[in-house]
């Protein structure tokens, strides 16, 4: 494929989009597929087939497009109506109302039966109105295994415009005009990192993907990767030509069989169209992608790890520096970058880093996708401006806690982040203002808990994970961790003493501040951040043991 | 001296359609040491598990130490070096599904298989594990029998559950 051929392909592909009245997306995201919408999606197509309406409606799978606490999905576009947990026995009816008679089936609308009154455009309700999708844009519109539904909607434009109206060096200043910071969690700014690998003289240079969201409670990358893997293999090739890269990886986790399975799909297509390989869209760059399966290792998101376990090794960090940028894998300078940040990249270039700057706040530009889940009425997949309060995400956009409990916390940044409490609810999130309480912003995953919830038990929850997550290289996380388990699971059972509370406070700063890498300078982190507003938890399981200990000493 | 063994046991050739598969794999990554865990995946998803002799095979394909080839495999919770049962039912345990009650699960199915996580019930029917996170946090707590992912399980409907898996196709 060349410039012009896919100028045609975009054309070709409206023209035959325009030919249908309507476009149905069923959500094939892993959570509808396993709410059942791949029968929907079967007996949807077997029943417009029947009446003879193939030649009008269009029905197509598509990625994840947020609700998924309601799936099924099913949306009918251009209305924008969307329907919720669709079943196969409602189909006849979709069909025979919405499709036939235009007239919206109130009783199955998203959200009809926890609204007083459900929106027949869906984006008119407060889980769409107030997000602002840039990386989500095309999820759940397009079909992602048909690389055309990417290019319709303005795919590969800007590979296109990068290679033959921008040098390297200005795709790395519009990145670093647009102010993106790495969406994995650390929030280090992409375009330096970019320039960093630039400068650096190598033979060869590899760009990695790292789709191995190790979080629990995380589902971000998973599904950009589900749902539109075109725009993670375009941010790829972008940044493969920004820094001099002929070679990328993506690593995604083995956990995510259809996220690999659609990526392989899309480095196919995108093969096959001339859009990857040697000399793409006819220029002079040549760029290939291989995806790396991971085996379930935590530490492996912390990039020298990732670096290993893609050279075949056990996922063992080791001393930065030298950085990655410099030194990595197999020695060459390495460019890695998180999913949700690779996906970033097209509308930047395409719309201009000023554009993307001008939205969330000074420090931290753009929009964050966060994975909502937990005690919340509406869990699912949201993108917000950065700077938006947890207040307006959790109550407007995720409908509040269920069951009339009370909000508890939300934690963010997962084993390496924190617990906010109720009274900082109206903080702006962003990557600074979640430091200052003592979390991180983290790859995204947001759960919410409620008054249920034993915080201590939560601060055991995380060190549990940290300490099976440990790779054992040093000693401060592999014995820290451990150490800090044993203490809170100590407290948990009701054998707590103060000292204990002591202990955990000292280590925790020992763990934090001489660990190797990323994993056990944050483990302690949840358990910081409980001490800090649910001390009172803590002590109430100390008493407890007082009051046990003055029985037996009675 | 006696004659080398073969490096694969009595039950196990070259011919065997699960040995080819790895071998396929091999020659497909050139027999690069650093596609070590690409070929391991292949190897443990045509045999399930990773029994020693598969081990053996790809060290001495792959010419590099036994040490290496074992320490890769122990230190990936996805490898397994002992089966996983005919049929397996993975509890997700990540922060979502801890928080909207996945140890009632694990509990419920102790209580109705006396399984606990990592163990394999003795017939080989079914092995009972648990997930650091499968991404199914909208949905928790999840569980995944057989591949199926099953959404917003509730701990009394795990035993049929799992039952009309292993039933179906006793």
């Amino acid at each position: 494929m060349n410039r012009q051929d896919l100028i045609t392909t975009a054309q070709q592909a409206r023209v035959k989009q325009e030919q249908y009245k309507r476009r149905v997306c069923v959500c094939c995201g892993a959570g509808c597929i396993s709410s059942g919408s791949e029968a929907v999606l079967k007996k949807l197509q077997e029943e417009v087939k029947s009446r003879g309406l193939e030649g009008e409606i269009e029905v197509v799978p598509s990625g994840c497009m947020g609700p998924c606490n309601q799936g099924p999905l099913v949306k009918v576009m251009p209305e924008y109506t969307m329907y919720q947990k669709v079943t196969c026995a409602n189909i006849a009816a979709v069909v025979q109302s919405q499709l036939i008679e235009k007239k919206p089936i109130e009783d199955l609308l998203l959200f009809s039966d926890s609204r007083p009154k459900a929106f027949v455009n869906a984006l008119e309700d407060p889980f769409f109105k107030k997000q602002h999708k840039i990386v989500l844009e095309d999820c759940g519109d397009i079909n992602p295994e048909v690389i055309e539904d990417y290019i319709v909607r303005d795919g590969y434009k800007a590979l296109d415009k990068a290679l033959f109206q921008m040098s390297r060096e200005d795709v790395i200043g519009e990145i670093k005009n647009s102010r993106l910071r790495g969406r994995g969690g650390a929030g280090f700014p992409t375009g330096i990192k970019w320039e960093t690998v630039f400068k650096y003289v190598a033979d060869q240079k590899y760009v990695i993907c790292n789709g191995d969201e190790g979080d629990p409670g995380a589902f971000m990358d998973r599904s950009v990767l589900e749902g539109n893997p075109h725009r993670v293999l375009e941010g790829m090739a972008i940044a493969g030509y920004a820094v001099g890269a002929s070679k990328g990886f993506a690593y995604i986790r083995g956990e995510y069989p259809l996220a690999i399975k659609r990526f392989e799909a899309a480095i196919k297509a995108a093969k096959k169209q001339g859009l990857l390989g040697p000399n793409i869209l006819g220029s002079n760059f040549s760029f290939e992608v291989e995806i790396r399966i991971g085996a379930g290792a935590f530490v492996c998101g912390e990039e020298t790890a990732l670096i290993a376990s893609i050279e075949g090794k056990r996922g063992m960090p080791r001393p930065r520096p030298p950085f990655p940028a410099e030194v990595g894998l197999w020695g060459k300078p390495t460019l890695i970058n998180n999913v949700e940040t690779l996906a970033s990249i097209a509308p930047i270039i395409n719309r201009g880093g000023q554009w993307y700057g001008a939205i969330g706040t000074p420090k931290s530009a753009g929009t964050k996708v966060f994975a909502l889940a937990g005690k919340i009425n509406y869990s699912g997949l949201i993108e917000v401006p950065m700077g938006m309060t947890l207040r307006e995400i959790v109550f407007d956009i995720g409908g509040g806690v269920p069951g009339g409990r009370e909000f508890k916390s939300a934690q963010t940044g997962g084993p390496s982040g924190g617990c906010i409490p109720k009274e900082h609810l109206d903080t702006k999130v962003d990557y600074e203002s979640l430091v200052s309480l003592g979390s991180i912003m983290g790859s995204g995953g947001l759960i919410i808990m409620d008054d249920t919830s034993d915080m201590v038990d939560v601060a055991r929850f995380f060190m549990e994970f940290c300490m099976d997550e440990s790779c054992g290289k040093c000693v401060p996380c592999r014995v820290g961790t451990k150490m800090m388990y044993d203490l809170l699971s100590k407290v948990c059972a009701g054998h707590g003493t103060l000292r204990d509370i002591e202990r955990l406070e000292e280590l925790a700063v020992y763990v934090k501040e001489s660990s190797l890498c990323g994993l056990g300078m944050s483990a302690p982190n949840p358990l910081l951040s409980t001490l800090r507003y649910y001390k009172n938890e803590y002590l109430a399981h100390i008493d407890r043991n007082k009051e046990l200990e003055g029985v037996s000493h009675a | 001296m006696k004659p080398k063994k073969s490096i694969l046991d009595e039950n196990l050739s070259r011919s065997d359609p699960r040995v080819k598969q790895i071998i396929a794999k091999m020659k497909k990554e050139n027999y690069r040491p650093d596609a070590l865990i690409e070929i391991l995946h292949t190897a443990q998803n045509s045999f399930g598990f990773l029994p020693m002799s598969v081990l053996a095979f790809v060290t001495k394909e792959l010419k590099v130490p036994p040490s290496r080839v074992y320490s890769t495999v122990t230190f990936y919770h996805f490898f397994s070096l002992k089966s996983k049962g005919e049929h397996t039912c993975l509890v997700c345990t990540g922060t979502a599904c801890y928080v909207k009650g996945a140890e009632h699960i694990l509990s419920e199915i102790e209580k109705d298989f006396s399984l606990k996580p990592g163990q394999v019930s003795p017939d080989n029917k079914l092995g009972v594990s648990t997930a650091r996170c499968i991404g199914a946090c909208g949905l928790a707590p999840a569980i995944v029998i057989d591949e199926e992912v099953h959404a917003k399980v509730k701990p009394e409907e795990v035993k049929n559950m799992i039952l009309s898996k292993i039933g179906a196709q006793v």
